[in-house]
């Protein structure tokens, strides 16, 4: 199928196939873990990331290394575009001692706090504090950084949005919202939430610059995210993004998402962003087909190693939990 | 060396000396930059450390209480303010569900060293959306710490202790305290978390009392004292974590507990205090553990039904003697 040609950009080579790896390698994760979920390996809430890719590796893309991000409940994406090693998020997802949150916080609390991911977050919206302090923090230490807040088109009805943004407006907080407006909160779409045709024009309530973009071209994903974090850098104050998506899966992994239009999902499947993307390095760049497979055999190895790992991982000792943590001092049960 | 101060005093020196000691501690809320806050808690920091350490906010409690979750995450020390516990209502996603877990779900591998000062309690004829003492709330969220300090020079050192803490920490003043005086060392001092002081020593009688009660519960000790009945206070100071030995170590002593607090009694962490003595000195005990708490009623304005809502001194003292019945030395 034809599909929209992406961005021309000034963007390297290089710097598109380490982006293209990334978005394969969310996916590869998302469809083998899926499996797994169905196998009864991992428990609890699962949201696919599948469809969404470019947004993360877009946005983290454009993004210095010590920056920050704070995720979603549908997290894998993001973190794995900030770099987090699959072998440590598959250990989560199995909830063992050897996964980033040692088996404690599962799909939906994934973080990475060491490589800047302050992580998912359970409640729509809820993480937006968490941005918001983050940037605050770092305008205070004048560390430079910039935090980048994923929120989604759910997350725009719940009343911190307003408290979040009005404060980072009046403050001029280096923070950029990222909302990927997928056009579903769980089965509820985006024209029963709000009244207003794109998310973006909540902006101008804030005298902030607001935009809306196809959430699928990871090339203007990056361009318009690089834009925002610099004027964020500089001091000018936060953005909001609103990129444009779709998820190929329900809301998550148990959710058929019969509420959506089958036409309408078959012409977002012509969208996919991964596909976009091949296609643009194949056309602007000369990859050849069988490279773009080499990476894709390497990250399949990948992921088979990671599923070894949270294999042959242990779990948590309940011994242990139970008589305390010793990096967490909560009170001892009496 | 010592001087007598105010407790809004104590908690503004606490507040500077913490500023000026690490410069990752900062502030903010409604009206306390310019202002100095409704108490004049803060008053003067502006002037020293600049609006940059300084900040008033919007009136969003939300976004008040949460951002000083991510700006803790990031390795500063926020001081955020809550201008009423009432409205910590509207803090309570952030508290609950992002401060107290976050170190948690994270394995360990971040912490939230914020402080969320406030104040409760009635007393000044606020009605029902500005006098609740809320205190149970947090209590029963694990991973965050509860402070209710009753004097100038607990809330000095306490406030103290909960900037350096690395966990979040509800520290809870009381409206009829701020402008009461006492005792503070010119010296730098902290009290710790966790560690209960005996506020009055006695051998008939233990009472368990915080923030404002402890001073409820000194008068009715001293009327006790007239009649015959040593009363123990014991100002816990810290409800999470509790010194749950302390009072376990007074209870052996007196045989008899009684636990005072100004929160309506149904859910009150009176009666979680009452199940862990019975769990740990149920022999110890000579008679049952009353609670002298709060009526299960929202705040009346009128003057003589807020008085009729919370324990007054008499109730204490009745209390205490129905308690201390048949004991030796009692009436």
């Amino acid at each position: 199928m034809a599909t929209t040609p992406l961005t021309k950009s000034k963007i390297a080579k290089s710097k598109l196939l380490q982006m293209y790896r990334r978005m394969a390698l969310i996916r590869r994760f998302e469809e083998e873990s899926i499996k797994l979920y169905r196998l009864d390996k991992i428990r609890g809430y699962f949201h696919p990331y599948i469809g969404q890719e470019a947004i993360a590796v877009g946005s983290c893309g454009a993004a210095r290394d010590d920056d920050y991000i704070v995720s979603t409940h549908r997290g894998h994406g993001h973190c794995i575009a900030k770099g987090a090693d699959v072998k440590l998020m598959l250990a989560e997802l199995y909830g063992r001692k050897t996964g980033y949150c040692l088996g404690r916080g599962g799909s939906m609390h994934i973080a990475n706090v060491a490589e800047g991911n302050l992580g998912a977050n359970g409640i729509v919206g809820g993480g937006m504090s968490l941005a918001v302090g983050a940037a605050l923090g770092s305008l205070l230490k004048e560390d430079g950084k910039v935090a980048i807040n994923f929120i989604s088109d759910g997350g725009v009805s719940i009343g911190i949005f307003h408290e979040a943004i009005n404060l980072a407006a009046i403050w001029k907080l280096p923070v950029v919202f990222v909302i990927e407006n997928n056009f579903y909160a769980v089965s509820t779409p985006i024209s029963q939430s709000v009244s207003i045709e794109t998310l973006a024009r909540r902006a101008d309530a804030y005298n902030i610059p607001g935009t809306c973009i196809d959430g699928n071209d990871v090339i203007l994903v990056h361009e318009e995210m690089s834009k925002a974090i610099d004027r964020a850098r500089s001091g000018d104050g936060p953005s909001i993004i609103e990129m444009q998506t779709y998820r190929h899966t329900g809301h998550h992994c148990n959710d058929p998402g019969k509420y959506r239009d089958p036409k309408v999902v078959e012409a977002w499947m012509g969208k996919d962003p991964i596909t976009r993307l091949a296609q643009h390095l194949g056309a602007e760049h000369g990859v050849a087909e069988g490279d773009l497979t080499a990476i894709r055999d390497e990250i399949k190895q990948e992921i088979k190693d990671a599923i070894q790992f949270a294999e042959d991982s242990p779990s948590p000792s309940v011994d242990e939990f139970l008589a305390g943590i010793p990096d967490y001092s909560f009170e001892q049960n009496d | 060396m010592t001087r007598e101060i105010q407790y809004r005093q104590a908690l503004n020196e606490a507040m500077f000396e913490e500023m000026r000691r690490d410069p990752l501690v900062f502030t903010y809320g409604e009206g306390i930059a310019e202002r100095g806050g409704s108490f004049r808690v803060t008053e003067g920091l502006l002037d020293e450390f600049g609006p940059m350490r300084v900040k008033d906010t919007p009136i969003s409690e939300s976004i008040i209480a949460g951002a000083a979750v991510g700006a803790a995450i990031v390795g500063t020390r926020p001081v955020a303010e809550i201008l009423f516990v009432d409205f910590t209502a509207l803090s309570m996603d952030q508290l609950v569900n992002q401060a107290a877990k976050y170190r948690f779900m994270v394995g360990g591998r971040g912490k939230v060293p914020m402080v969320l000062r406030t104040q409760g309690g009635s007393g000044k004829g606020l009605a029902a959306q500005h006098s609740q003492s809320l205190e149970a709330w947090f209590c029963h969220t694990p991973g965050l710490k509860v402070v209710m300090p009753s004097t100038a020079y607990d809330a000095k050192g306490l406030l103290k202790t909960a900037i350096r803490d690395d966990d979040p920490v509800i520290f809870i003043e009381h409206k009829l305290l701020y402008f009461t005086g006492g005792e503070v060392p010119e010296e730098e001092y902290t009290v710790p978390f966790g560690e209960a002081d005996v506020k009055r020593t006695g051998s008939d009688v233990t009472i368990v009392a915080w923030s404002l009660m402890v001073h409820k519960a000194l008068e009715a000790a001293e009327q006790l004292a007239a009649e015959g009945i040593e009363a123990e206070v014991v100002d816990p100071r810290t409800l999470v974590p509790l010194d749950i030995n302390a009072i376990c170590t007074s209870v052996r002593k007196t045989n008899r507990l009684v636990i005072v607090h100004e929160a309506c009694k149904r859910g009150g962490f009176g009666g979680d205090i009452a199940a862990r003595v019975m769990e740990r000195a149920f022999d110890d005990l000579d008679a049952p553990i009353e609670r002298v708490a709060g009526k299960n009623t929202p705040m009346p304005f009128n003057t003589e039904l807020e008085q009729a809502s919370i324990p007054q001194v008499q109730d204490i003292v009745t209390t205490c003697q129905r308690v201390c019945l048949g004991a030796k030395g009692a009436v």
